[in-house]
């Protein structure tokens, strides 16, 4: 079985001006299909970078990262803007749902470029929406739903596409401990239905959800093991 | 593709109806463009229709030739203050060119028309049979000289629409009737059919038409006997107007004996010059009211694409999210574009309402003629179309550029 993620040795390097920036020095990791993965490090470790770069936002300036088997270095945007869609769903810190548009809509909007037909669009995106435990809030905005509410809107519109890979970068740094319980549980919960999840954070009892740990520091892995993962020590 | 265009032709109305405000004012370039288009074509159009049933009233294919000012002693006259046209050219004029189906003759003075207790002051003129026929007018009710009354110089008239309405009460019967001019009675045999305005905006209705040899003898006076204020003459086809010119220009200037070099004592115009006169002009008009509107058409959508910046601007993050659940370029690229021509065309509609209320407003209150095509309605939503498209591919494209990292970090 080929394995979801296959990073061998990638390399990403800005120019600023005359500066050279190596946000990744030579990173090579392999991410099998089912697995709960942290990616930790302080802020400019390039963890970000390796997100961008894991979801298909970015492309590599050497090295290869194949999602799938399928080589993304080449692709052009619109290709990348296609396994986005089929393959990866994201969730943000800021949530990033569009404003004044309902929480169905939000879910809607993947399978929107999909091309889907409206009803199949409204039928799975409500069926997302009750996954997350959202059943009766389709019609509210952003503005009418809490925090943790609105990070759930975000995860079914992540989930909507069935997805084989959820992305999430610290999906609980705006939210309260009591919210960012509830997220990580049905994230976990996603991660028991089979759906590889990857998750970008700095704080330690976050990446305790997980069954991995990647550390990043200046570009690099600086170390990879399996965890304990949190919930089975907890037991919640 | 569909389902794609269609939510997002929604997505857009709703994001305009949202910023009424903002939307409206957006637009408010394009609806006065559009609006000024529909109005001023419009007007163009029905000044033109109006010019050109003028210009047929004249008759069909008809030469006009007027005394021309001539120079006595180094002063010049005014034109037709000279009288240098007679019958007897005329009738040589119609011997000596065949290409002429007929020549007429008119002369013409202002004088008081008397009805029993009523009278007005008209135009009457001493017209040949032949006038009438050349100037293609008919008879509405009763019938017209010959040629008999002609010789008799016999005291009949043929009165306008206006001079009836003058001179008679409702529903009282003019023929019949016994009019007086300067004591002159002359009965009246025929009501002339409503002509309207002529080219100069004058009455042609305002009329009494009788024989020439009457006017001549019993109620003009006999100064300048023999001599008519004007020819008319007429061609069978309208191609042989600036040949039949030429021989009438040839004949005349032989017959008053000028000799080379001195100027014509008389000018001729023909129908199609007329025409193309006040055609001209009519389209100077037109295309110039059309430059100012296509001015504010541009503004308009220069607004749009204004607008259309902030907005982009404003919605960076969006497009940064659209972008990372999958939104292709195109995709990107259509969004804006279609609210682009969401508001142009909104815009146009409003602008197309606008300019046909203001010119049914214009025919009601100046009385002025318009008309609305749908041409004119079809090219004004096309313009609009275009102007959407033209002034939102540049905010578009650029939305489309954006690197979804970026705009996902845009704060």
């Amino acid at each position: 079985m080929t394995p979801l993620i296959n990073c061998e040795d990638v390399w990403k390097i800005y120019r600023i001006g005359d500066v050279e920036v190596q946000a990744l020095r030579g990173i090579s990791v392999t991410i099998e299909q089912g697995e709960f993965v942290a990616i930790m490090g302080s802020s400019g470790s390039g963890k970000s970078t390796l997100m961008n770069i894991l979801g298909c936002l970015d492309q590599p300036t050497k090295g290869n990262y194949r999602l799938n088997g399928v080589e993304v270095g080449h692709l052009r945007s619109d290709q990348l803007a296609e396994i986005r869609n089929q393959q990866i769903g994201f969730v943000f810190q800021s949530f990033n749902l569009i404003p004044r548009t309902s929480a169905l809509e939000n879910a809607q909007l993947p399978l929107f470029y999909r091309g889907r037909s409206l009803k199949e669009q409204r039928t799975l995106a409500s069926a997302a929406l009750q996954r997350v435990g959202l059943r009766g809030r389709e019609h509210h905005s952003p503005t009418q739903l809490s925090g943790g509410q609105q990070q759930r809107v975000a995860i079914a519109r992540a989930l909507v596409t069935s997805p084989s890979l959820l992305l999430a970068d610290e999906p609980t740094g705006n939210l309260d401990t009591e919210s960012s319980r509830e997220i990580m549980g049905i994230l976990e919960g996603l991660n028991r239905d089979g759906i590889t999840v990857i998750l970008v954070t700095h704080e330690v009892d976050i990446a305790a959800y997980a069954s991995r740990e990647i550390v990043v520091k200046d570009g690099q892995i600086l170390s990879d093991r399996a965890t304990k993962r949190r919930s089975q020590v907890v037991g919640a | 593709m569909q389902v794609f265009v269609w939510l997002t032709v929604v997505t857009a109305l709703r994001v305009l109806v949202r910023n009424r405000l903002r939307a409206g004012l957006t637009m408010l370039g394009i609806v006065i463009g559009v609006g000024a288009v529909i109005a001023m074509v419009s007007i163009g159009e029905g000044a033109k229709q109006a010019v050109q049933k003028q210009i047929a009233s004249i008759g069909t294919n008809v030469i006009m030739i007027w005394p021309m000012a001539t120079t006595i002693g180094g002063v010049r006259g005014a034109q037709g203050g000279a009288i240098t046209l007679t019958v007897a050219d005329a009738q040589h004029l119609k011997k000596k060119i065949p290409i002429l189906v007929d020549t007429g003759w008119v002369k013409r003075d202002v004088l008081q028309i008397v009805n029993g207790h009523r009278n007005c002051n008209s135009p009457v003129q001493g017209v040949s049979p032949s006038y009438i026929s050349i100037r293609d007018w008919p008879i509405r009710s009763g019938g017209s000289f010959n040629q008999a009354d002609m010789d008799s110089a016999a005291l009949v008239a043929l009165l306008g629409q206006t001079v009836v309405d003058d001179l008679f009460d409702p529903g009282e019967e003019p023929i019949g009737a016994l009019i007086r001019i300067k004591n002159v009675p002359l009965r009246v045999i025929g009501i002339l059919s409503p002509k309207g305005q002529n080219t100069y905006g004058q009455d042609q209705d305002d009329v009494v038409i009788i024989p020439f040899t009457t006017a001549e003898r019993k109620v003009f006076g006999t100064l300048f006997l023999g001599t008519v204020g004007g020819i008319f003459a007429s061609t069978d086809r309208a191609e042989d107007l600036p040949d039949a010119v030429e021989q009438i220009r040839e004949v005349l200037r032989t017959r008053h004996r000028l000799q080379h070099g001195k100027p014509d004592d008389f000018t001729i115009r023909t129908q199609i010059e007329l025409g193309k006169v006040q055609e001209g002009t009519s389209q100077t008009l037109t295309v110039m009211l059309l430059a100012i509107a296509s001015v504010s058409l541009l503004v308009g959508g220069i607004g749009i694409m204004n607008i259309l910046l902030v907005s982009v601007t404003e919605r960076t993050r969006e497009i940064g999210v659209r972008m990372a659940v999958g939104a292709k370029r195109r995709h990107i690229m259509m969004q804006f574009l279609i609210e682009a021509t969401t508001l142009s065309v909104v815009g146009g509609c409003i602008g197309i309402l606008l300019g046909v209320l203001s010119a049914r407003l214009m025919t009601v209150i100046a009385g002025w003629p318009t008309i609305i095509s749908g041409d004119t309605v079809a090219a004004a939503f096309g313009f609009s179309v275009a102007v959407g498209l033209f002034f939102g591919l540049y905010p578009a494209n650029k939305a489309a550029r954006l690197n979804p990292i970026e705009a996902l970090r845009y704060e």
